[in-house]
């Protein structure tokens, strides 16, 4: 039993850390020992609340139902092609959109999107009177920062000693719309890059880069997060 | 595949006076059936409460964790899957789920408010217990939590009840890195084969 299947009882019980859960979701798509492990392993957590029962007051009751009233239940999965997992909202437009982003292992999808003038567009972003700056530090000292222009719509992201994305794997990049994560591009390899980033800049509320598996279509992020960047936490 | 029952048979719980079956329920609340989750939430508010209770411990932020999440079961009731498990375990994963983020990103963010939630614990013990024991699922359970190791146990009551990552509970129990989340997966077989619950 390789390690990863040992943590369906972690994960059963909501023990796992953000980045060992994400691990483990995958790894649920593939292995369906491990699927039927977690939800007779989450019947039997379940069993623990009996210990702890303990009735509400009155008017919790009353909150809920008038909250329910208020919102629709949302409609079935319809069984489809693709894993009903941790699926992103991504409205059908967005979806057509972002069926164009492939990643490719050596070919760049994403490129400056023009060159006409004596700055790159890149250039002209970072030296934007109102270009905002996020940084994230990565767990291995890797740096990630992204300059976003509202004025330019455009955001730029640069890397420093960027480790490199696992074999048959690419860093995907995303700007988010409200909860929906938008294809933005894919980063070239090397460790330090300056990539400017596709779709609306100015409208998103944060970015995010994640690992993807190369050459395939992904319209929405499936593998791991690297890290992602919040636009409204700005100090 | 045999599923934890809902309740007992023959004893009522929580005021029920029949056992609804709460498949059937979510079945209809995924319709927009209110009455149906008026008659879920009778069912299971004590657990839920009881659990966000647990986890969260202050009775007001858990109060608001039974709430978010009563309020992702009624929508996602239409997508709940009785092949993947029992409707309980299904909705007390959604309320667990929920607490646990909870008790982390207070954590994350501050604990200023520790020995204010110390200091001020209006959780009733007498109902609560009384409300436990009024169960006789709540026996059974503890009595097959009596057949766990007690490091099973420990390490399984800190991460569900403590809402601790395995990693913690290592750490906690003095347990070698790694062999927590074990001790908690072969807690939870045991749990679940002497309850007779799930596949
Ligand atoms: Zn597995």
């Amino acid at each position: 039993m390789s390690d990863i299947h040992a943590l369906s009882g972690a994960y059963a019980v909501d023990a796992l850390d953000d980045l060992e859960r994400a691990q483990f979701e995958r790894h649920l798509r593939d292995c369906e020992i491990c699927s039927r492990e977690v939800e007779s392993l989450r019947d039997a957590s379940a069993l623990l609340a009996e210990t702890s029962a303990a009735a509400p007051p009155a008017a919790l009751r009353d909150r809920v139902l008038a909250e329910i009233a208020t919102v629709r239940p949302l409609p079935p999965v319809v069984t489809a092609a693709s894993t009903p997992h941790r699926r992103r909202r991504l409205p059908a437009f967005l979806a057509a959109a972002a069926a164009a982003v492939v990643i490719g292992t050596g070919g760049v999808v994403w490129q400056q999107v023009d060159d006409d003038g004596p700055e790159s567009r890149t250039e002209q972003v970072l030296a934007a009177p109102d270009a905002q700056t996020f940084t994230q530090v990565l767990p291995g000292g890797a740096e990630a920062t992204v300059v976003r222009s509202k004025e330019l719509n455009e955001a730029v992201l640069i890397t420093h000693d960027m480790p490199a994305a696992p074999n048959g794997h690419a860093y995907a990049l995303w700007l988010q719309h409200d909860d929906v994560m938008v294809p933005a591009g894919v980063m070239p390899p090397g460790s330090d890059n300056e990539v400017l980033l596709s779709g609306d800049a100015a409208s998103a509320n944060g970015a995010g880069i994640t690992v993807e598996t190369a050459g395939e279509e992904h319209p929405e992020p499936e593998g791991d997060v690297v890290v992602t960047f919040d636009f409204e936490s700005e100090a | 595949m045999e599923h934890l029952r809902p309740v007992t048979a023959g004893v009522p719980q929580e005021g029920a006076p029949a056992a609804p079956d709460l498949a059937d329920l979510l079945k209809l609340c995924g319709r927009g059936d209110q009455n149906a989750f008026a008659q879920l939430y009778d069912a299971v508010s004590a657990r839920v409460h009881g659990l966000a209770v647990r986890v969260v411990r202050d009775p007001a932020q858990a109060e608001e964790v039974a709430q978010e999440a009563f309020l992702e079961i009624w929508k996602n009731s239409g997508r709940f899957d009785p092949a993947k498990g029992s409707p309980l375990g299904w909705l007390l994963t959604i309320v667990h789920r929920k607490s646990v983020d909870r008790v982390r990103s207070a954590e994350a963010s501050t604990r200023r408010d520790t020995t204010y939630n110390q200091q001020n614990q209006p959780v009733d013990h007498d109902s609560t217990a009384e409300a436990a024991q009024a169960s006789l699922e709540a026996h059974r359970v503890r009595a097959a939590l009596e057949s766990l190791t007690p490091i099973q146990r420990e390490a399984l009551e800190l991460a569900y009840f403590g809402g601790y990552t395995h990693t913690e509970v290592a750490t906690m129990l003095d347990l070698p890195v790694g062999t927590a989340k074990t001790r908690i997966r072969d807690g939870l077989i045991r749990l679940r084969d002497t309850m007779g619950v799930g596949a």
